[in-house]
């Protein structure tokens, strides 16, 4: 039936919905970057003695006058997100090449799904498989007082990354005509100079964008992380030394602290860094989209 | 056949040395993918198999319990609490996929809009666990809820939910909306009548993903559900309506925070953060099986009909 209210409110509705898409993002980050400037504004800290200074003893009260320097939780994060690309980047571009050079059909039946059930399965399971599995083989393997360390945080991170920019770069990979690829062939070239020639060569935009995708997933990855790394905010000593990150500071101290006071500001301001960085990977990626773009045209 | 080939191969190429090198590269490149392929067959098949078989092992009947002691509690509000929160992000999400698929224009406006929605399902699931600490408990002083966790996951599926029906709504054939709207339909007509059932399938698709990683999630529940739970199933109880297991207001600890708590609390709790481990496992196993299964089926029909 028609009536023209029904119109109107319907497109209201669908208006409403849609915008709210963008309200969302916008109020985080407002909400977030009012609550974290009182670091600065409030307790009187510098955006310098924040990020360069590495003492971060902030107090639990409303006076304030502690030390409020996080960089070893973003030194700690670049580290650990760093070494999750380290493996996971070299396994996740040979699993997708398996699924669409070397066996497309085992690829597409057996390892695609298998890749796809990877992604959904839960950080917690893995941090918690992490902590009671790999950080005792850890241990035992390289005689360890402790296998909590950046080495297992970097292996949980890059198993749960994995997935994620295998799915991209398969993508991609397929994305590539097959008249490259048949062209390649017809001058005799062997298939892995026909990988790793012609087919890498003309998707690597586009697995580049995976790989930035793995590692904002990996930047913003609590707990798992958290059940592995250890609790010491000090620089790592070495790959088996612990440290913090931006995440596990959050997830580990957040609910004891008091609300208002310098170390609760501290912490928040910390989140709001970590909505900037994944704003900042969205970014790279429209960048890299629009290179790709330009150098095709 | 294959001896004239060689000799024309001898005949051509002079440098039978390199192509002799190339083909034993290829060969062991070959074997490389192969392993990499297997090794995360076997990873993933030896994680679950251990996940599910670890949990069960370790397993007393009083833990599948839903009481004080057991887990079932917990097993319920993880279901709930997906509920709730597909209840708020599948007509939200949907409508948003509508509007993205049938009214937004090509302009920077619209632009601006996608990378909005990139950005939201990008951003870190405990990011968006703050922003709901902040306002549903911060701002309005009140306790962890139900609802306050499942709005948090609503908004991590919320970008699922739009993408999913916006890309069905663009994969319908073009005569679906073009014979309705010559027939005289509304273009709401046509959405609400013609192309949303037909997408339907897919769009449960969608749900069936959003519903398991809901299960899941646990960064964004850690501030804003509680992390424990004590209701009650005799309705007698439910005077006090923080124990009525239907009361969205009242505080729900889900499986995947019991699996986390274990993580900080005493030793003991082991045994029932193995079978949280394994119940969520066999959930999400269940139900991106399902998914992949739908898709499946949904992209035969749709090759059967071209």
């Amino acid at each position: 039936m028609y009536s023209r209210g029904k119109e109107k409110t319907w497109k209201f509705f669908v208006m409403f919905c849609g915008l709210l898409m963008i309200a969302l993002p916008i109020a985080i980050g407002v909400f977030l970057a009012i609550k974290g400037n009182a670091l600065f504004y409030h307790y009187h800290h510098t955006l310098w003695e924040f990020l360069f200074t590495t003492t971060w003893k902030l107090k639990d009260d409303l006076t304030g006058g502690g030390q409020g320097g996080a960089a070893v939780f973003i030194v700690g994060s670049l580290i650990v997100c760093g070494l999750a690309l380290l493996i996971a980047v070299p396994f996740s571009l040979a699993a997708a090449i398996f699924m669409t050079e070397i066996a497309p059909k085992t690829g597409n039946r057996i390892l695609r799904p298998a890749v796809e059930i990877f992604v959904g399965i839960p950080s917690v399971v893995y941090g918690w498989i992490g902590m009671t599995v790999l950080v005792p083989a850890l241990q035992s393997l390289f005689h360890l007082k402790t296998g909590r360390s950046v080495l297992a945080g970097g292996i949980v991170l890059a198993i749960m990354i994995f997935p994620s920019i295998t799915t991209v770069a398969a993508d991609a990979i397929r994305a590539v005509p097959v008249s490259a690829r048949m062209a390649a062939y017809g001058l005799g070239a062997t298939r892995w100079q026909v990988i790793h020639q012609i087919v890498m060569p003309a998707a690597k935009t586009s697995v580049l964008t995976g790989v930035i995708l793995g590692l904002a997933r990996a930047f913003g990855e609590a707990l798992a992380v958290a059940m592995v790394i250890g609790k010491t905010p000090a620089f790592p000593k070495g790959i088996f030394g612990q440290t913090a990150t931006m995440t596990t500071v959050i997830a580990s101290r957040m609910a004891e602290l008091m609300e208002g006071s310098e170390a609760k500001a501290g912490l928040w301001t910390i989140a709001f860094v970590l909505y900037l960085i994944s704003l900042l990977f969205i970014f790279l990626i429209h960048l890299i989209a629009a290179k790709g773009a330009k150098k095709e045209s | 056949m294959t001896e004239i080939k060689n000799e024309q191969t001898k005949d051509l190429t002079p440098s039978r040395g390199l192509i002799g090198r190339a083909k034993a590269v290829d060969r062991i490149w070959t074997v490389v993918f192969y392993l990499v392929a297997l090794f995360f067959l076997l990873l993933l098949f030896a994680f679950a198999g251990y996940v599910i078989i670890k949990g069960f092992a370790g397993a007393t009947p009083e833990m599948f319990r839903f009481d004080r002691n057991g887990i079932g509690n917990y097993f319920f509000n993880t279901i709930y609490l997906v509920f709730l929160s597909l209840l708020i992000s599948v007509p939200i999400g949907v409508m948003g996929g509508i509007y993205m698929a049938e009214y937004a224009k090509d302009n920077a406006f619209t632009k601006f809009l996608r990378i909005a929605i990139e950005t939201l399902s990008s951003l870190p699931s405990i990011v968006v666990g703050l922003f709901g600490y902040l306002i549903f408990l911060v701002a309005t002083h009140s306790q962890p809820s139900l609802l306050a966790g499942s709005i948090c996951v609503a908004i991590l599926s919320l970008p699922l939910m739009t993408t999913t029906t916006e890309d069905a709504l663009r994969s319908l054939p073009p005569s679906y909306k073009l014979g309705s709207l010559g027939m005289g339909a509304t273009l709401r007509q046509t959405i609400q009548s013609v192309l949303i059932p037909a997408c339907v399938p897919r769009i449960i698709t969608g749900v069936i993903l959003a519903a398991g990683r809901g299960f899941g999630e646990a960064a964004a529940l850690l501030y804003t559900s509680g992390s424990d739970t004590n209701i009650k199933w005799n309705p007698h109880a439910w005077i006090n309506p923080s124990l009525n297991p239907f009361n969205p207001l009242r505080r729900g600890g889900t499986l995947s925070l019991k699996t986390w708590s274990s993580f900080t609390a005493s030793v003991g709790a082991e045994d029932v953060a193995n079978l949280s481990a394994a119940i969520l496992m066999i959930l999400v196993l269940s139900f991106s099986l399902l998914a992949h299964y739908l898709e499946g089926r949904i992209r035969k029909k749709m090759g059967d009909t071209k």
